[in-house]
């Protein structure tokens, strides 16, 4: 018997019309979107009809987590290399220059000022394991109100925002309100998240 | 896969000869692989929206400066207990007592018909701050004379004063949503104070209330 002949097809399709898709979308995702931040905690924000967008330069961002912890960032990689030397100067801790190149790249961070110096020369996969104590910012050892204070030095533009978790319970907020205040910073703001979203 | 073959052209019998022409085709499956691949990297590093921020404005601490006097009658004080609920109560323009507390939570018909409501009788045109918003989205209006024209209304002398003090139950959420009816029903003057004893002891006695109002929203 003869065999049937099946005449074959090429499978393949054309795919310039689906790279042409991809690219359009890998345009606009790099176009219209900017890096997640690094966060040392997750902060469930609370929801507002607010809409003044958060400014993009110049913002020292006080992070309050659910379990009352403080965390702190300065934006900005020359201005933080001089906070962190005043900072020194104040403890009278020395920072070595590779070290405050670390500290300018780094994120959020939480930790009283003895503690900073080990967190810095840790690997960013072994900061992430660390305990994170929180900055003190009791009326006795109220180490947040000097970094506000320094920030404020090095950049005197600087813009506070508070990005706190929706149960951080009002005590907290208040002691945190309170210590800028007496840093003379009576204009902050709150971080929320869009309301139904 | 890729395939840069040489189809076509040269079948023709009889020809001149020439040179074998190759297909330009070239296979773009790898790119379209790498184009997707990219594409989920950037969705999953990246935050599309930028976070939103409320303004809050505190008085300067200065124990010497004098506190700005205001009529009681204006005020409403809003104290702001623990579980979402509120309690609020206005004074007596005569006795200056404080009248008796009612209880009330953070939706949308809690709090916010009442501060409409006594924020409307003391400054009537109130209302006139949407229109001038929305005489300004279709571009009726300058921005400028928008953001004078609400300023004016919301600067009212004669205008609702919101006290809000915070008990140590509540949360920041509490904080925010307060502010955010501020915002809402267009109150220009609020203060956010310390909460003092007596007040403490109100929310304290009235916990059987507090409960009972809770019950019943559930």
């Amino acid at each position: 018997m003869a065999k049937v002949k099946v005449p074959r097809k090429s499978t393949s399709v054309d795919m310039t019309a689906m790279t042409d898709v991809a690219f359009l979308l890998l345009t606009f995702f790099m176009l219209a979107t900017q890096f997640k931040p690094d966060e040392p905690v997750q902060v469930i924000t609370p929801s507002s009809v607010a809409e003044i967008p958060l400014p993009d330069v110049d913002v020292m961002l006080i992070t309050i987590s659910s379990d009352n912890k403080v965390f702190f960032d300065l934006q900005g990689e020359h201005y933080k290399k001089t906070l962190l030397e005043k900072m020194g100067k104040k403890y009278s801790i020395d920072f070595t220059d590779a070290e405050t190149t670390k500290f300018s790249k780094m994120s959020s961070f939480g930790m009283p000022f003895a503690q900073l110096k080990q967190y810095i020369n840790l690997s960013p996969e072994k900061r992430k394991e660390m305990p994170s104590a929180g900055i003190p910012y009791d009326s006795l050892k109220n180490e947040l109100g000097d970094w506000i204070m320094q920030s404020r030095y090095t950049n005197n533009g600087v813009r506070v925002a508070i990005k706190g978790d929706r149960d951080v319970s009002y005590p907290a907020i208040k002691k945190v309100i309170n210590t800028l205040q007496e840093k003379d910073v009576n204009r902050f703001n709150f971080i929320t998240s869009m309301e139904g979203s | 896969m890729s395939e840069i073959e040489g189809g076509g052209g040269d079948k023709k019998k009889g020809g001149k000869p020439h040179g074998k022409k190759l297909s330009t085709r070239v296979d773009f499956t790898p790119m379209v692989d790498l184009g997707f691949l990219l594409i989920t990297f950037f969705m999953l590093t990246t935050s599309l929206n930028k976070p939103k921020t409320m303004e809050l404005n505190m008085p300067v601490k200065d124990d010497n400066n004098d506190k700005t006097a205001v009529k009681v009658s204006q005020t409403v004080t809003v104290l702001l207990t623990g579980n979402n609920q509120i309690m609020y109560y206005f004074s007596d323009p005569v006795t200056l007592d404080p009248m008796t507390p009612q209880i009330t939570d953070y939706s949308a018909g809690g709090v916010r018909p009442m501060l409409l409501r006594e924020n409307r009788k003391r400054v009537p045109n109130i209302d006139s701050v949407q229109v001038y918003k929305d005489l300004f989205k279709i571009n009726k209006m300058k921005e400028s004379d928008m953001k004078a024209n609400i300023a004016r209304l919301k600067g009212d002398k004669e205008g609702l004063i919101v006290i809000i003090k915070a008990n140590d139950t509540a949360k920041f959420s509490n904080i925010v949503d307060i502010l955010d009816e501020m915002l809402i029903c267009n109150i220009g003057r609020y203060a956010i104070v310390d909460i003092s004893e007596p007040e403490k002891e109100l929310i304290k006695s009235s916990a059987p209330l507090l409960e009972a109002a809770l019950k019943a929203t559930k």
